[in-house]
């Protein structure tokens, strides 16, 4: 059934429109939840078939490849698909929220169609086997976040949403421009076409300063330290389950489209060998594990202190490329999708606190143990999965991590890593702190838990526990893909 | 001040030359459209000429007068119909047992024929949304802060 692979973007995009048309509120829900359902459906689907008989190729419109745009799934966008429309389907369930703007407004089918149409940006970005095509479907995806983003619960969305579309746009140039070089040194846009030609003329400028704007416009949209400064703003204003949403998805897609063009398209030997990215790369990704959990023990926002804490970990799975092993991309890999289920998770949780204490500042979360205690559990759950305590999903990634840094024999990485992890804690006892070793103020009132976001928050942080545990799925996948994209036997 | 629909309503040349002009806008903007599959052109310069010319009509008679002719409402519906034209003719493709936007299984007789079939009716979806699209977007702007504040001495003085 290779009928599935244009289902797989073109339900989510053309629904978008559809939900547009039914403007009232309860049936633009409903209609979108049956919608990420069925994506998701077809993305397991995929999944199944690649694993079971290998990469699927569709031409779009008959027109057979590398003349017509294709459609390609293989074991690492197979598994990228699974992630983001497996995280849509658990996220929108728990709807946008009271405080947002568009329920002020009575606007939610807003909500509903951006959230399809950045659903089908990023799934389209991840099967196409079409560079322009990249291009095409990334924009879809960023518009419709900065969107999403703009609707926050008050004005200060507008200015996160507006400084997010201009570095966004730059950042969508930029790759534009690579795409444009890569094609004007080879004539061609089919990434298995340019991965067959690009060799020939790697010694020419023109494909390495394609790779340069590639890779930089990239790391402007997976927030690579320094390039990170718009996702704190864009990820702390936004509406928590819009937070949830792109931080398990946004930055993940972005990560899938750096190994895609460094060890698929350019080459491993290429972009390691003679361009030493990993003499970049790996200084940053430390930089940005520090720094972004340094910054996170500062902030008194719980939404801006998840978001810095995203910069920390975007910094371990790049640091997984840049050792360019099969261990430190397994780690890579795998950590795009433990942490997709964590951040989304987390981000969550703020959104059922959002909606009962209408703030998310860390004072007002005094006693917030006893007030809301599933909550707060589930909050701890996901926690110690980011600081990667043994039985919690985080732990599988920091291990491949490990073991990838023991495998250069260097035990320093191997210790910066163990020791960035323990500033995890320190930015996370804060909150057990607050939450369970103060009292609520005198003065609160009692609080029922959350309604529709409890039952995600809580799928999300189970399957956390559940991944750190029965890892041969999760790290199984992520390590074919990782023997594949490293020149393997599958 | 007056407003600024009052004022235009001084400026004769304005008025009487755009009135005899939208006409052949419109005009063109349905050629390059309906020719765009065998010339030049297209859904997307075509709904930018059709808009083009809504937009000179609201900007000399008045946004409320070109509400009267393209309320906001339809706007938004002509975006939906618009994607849902060209996604529908690549659904239909895919239902008649073909790959997504093969156009060659619309005519069961003749493979070429469906392939102009389905160009034209792609770029009519392409037209319908763009010409949508850009008149919801003067609207938006134009419409924005029309009659939210009392003129203040500032303004007089401008």
């Amino acid at each position: 059934m290779t009928q599935l692979v244009p289902l797989q973007v073109v339900i989510p995009l053309l629904a978008a429109p559809i939900c547009l048309l039914l403007r009232d509120r309860r049936y633009a829900y409903v209609f979108s939840l049956a919608v990420v359902w069925a994506t998701f459906a077809v993305s397991v689907a995929l999944l199944g078939q690649v694993l079971g008989s290998g990469p699927l190729s569709y031409a779009m419109g008959g027109w057979a490849p590398p003349f017509g745009i294709e459609y390609r799934v293989d074991t690492l966008n197979a598994f990228v698909l699974l992630i983001v429309a497996g995280i849509a389907a658990v996220v929108l369930p728990a709807g946008v929220g009271p405080g947002s703007r568009a329920a002020q407004d009575g606007r939610e089918y807003i909500f509903y169609t951006a959230f399809l149409l950045c659903l089908a940006g990023l799934l389209g970005v991840t099967i196409t086997g079409d560079a322009f095509n990249v291009f095409v479907f990334l924009e879809i995806s960023s518009l419709a976040s900065y969107v999403l983003v703009s609707l926050g619960d008050d004005r200060r969305a507008f200015v996160a949403a507006f400084s997010y579309l201009i570095v966004g746009t730059i950042g969508g140039t930029f790759i534009l421009i690579g795409i444009g070089l890569a094609y004007q040194m080879t004539g061609t846009l089919n990434m298995e076409d340019l991965a067959a030609r690009l060799p020939l003329v790697t010694d020419q400028r023109t494909t390495r300063v394609a790779f340069a704007f590639l890779t930089i416009g990239i790391a402007i949209k997976l927030a690579v330290f320094p390039l990170h400064q718009w996702l704190p703003n864009a990820y702390s204003q936004a509406p928590a389950v819009v937070s949830a949403f792109l931080s398990a998805t946004g930055t993940k897609v972005a990560y899938y489209l750096l190994v895609r063009f460094v060890f698929t398209i350019f080459g491993a030997g290429f972009v390691f060998g003679a361009l030493h990215l990993d003499a970049i790369l790996m200084p940053l990704s430390i930089a940005a594990m520090f720094l972004g959990s340094i910054a996170a023990i500062y902030q008194t926002d719980l939404k801006r202190l998840l978001a810095y804490s995203s910069i920390a970990q975007v910094g371990y799975m790049t640091l997984g490329l840049s050792m360019a092993s099969i261990d430190g991309l397994t780690g890579g890999i795998v950590h795009l999708f433990n942490h997709a289920l964590m951040k989304g998770g987390l981000f969550l949780v703020v959104a059922c606190v959002a909606e009962r204490l209408h703030s998310t500042r860390l004072v007002d979360l005094r006693g917030l143990g006893r007030r809301m205690p599933i909550t707060t559990a589930a909050f701890v759950i996901g926690g110690l999965g980011l600081i990667g305590v043994p039985g919690t999903a985080g732990f599988v990634s920091k291990w491949y991590l490990v073991l990838g840094a023991l495998e250069r024999d260097s035990i320093l990485l191997a210790f910066l890593i163990l020791l960035s992890s323990l500033l995890a804690v320190v930015y996370l006892w804060r909150i057990v702190e607050l939450a369970y070793f103060q009292a609520p103020d005198a003065d609160a009132a009692p609080i029922r838990e959350a309604s529709s976001s409890l039952i995600p928050a809580c799928v999300l942080i189970a399957a956390t526990l559940y991944f750190g545990i029965f890892t041969e799925w999760s790290a199984g996948v992520a390590r074919s893909a990782a023997i594949w994209l490293m020149g393997g036997p599958v | 001040m007056r407003p600024l629909a009052m004022r235009m309503r001084e400026k004769v040349v304005l008025r009487v030359v755009s009135r005899s002009f939208i006409p052949f806008v419109l005009l063109f903007g349905f050629y390059v459209q309906f020719h765009g599959d065998f010339g030049p052109g297209g859904g997307f310069q075509a709904g930018v000429i059709v808009a083009a010319g809504l937009i000179l009509y609201a900007m000399i008679f008045g946004l409320d007068a070109a509400r009267l002719v393209v309320p906001q409402r339809w706007t938004e519906i002509g975006a939906v119909v618009g994607v849902l034209l060209y996604g529908g003719v690549g659904a239909l493709s895919l239902l008649l047992g073909g790959n997504f936007l093969d156009y060659n299984l619309l005519d069961s007789h003749d493979p070429m024929h469906g392939q102009h079939l389905g160009i034209l009716l792609v770029e009519l979806g392409v037209g319908i949304t763009v010409t949508s699209v850009m008149i919801m977007i003067y609207y938006v702007f134009a419409g924005r802060g029309v009659g939210a504040r009392p003129p203040t001495a500032a303004d007089a003085e401008r």
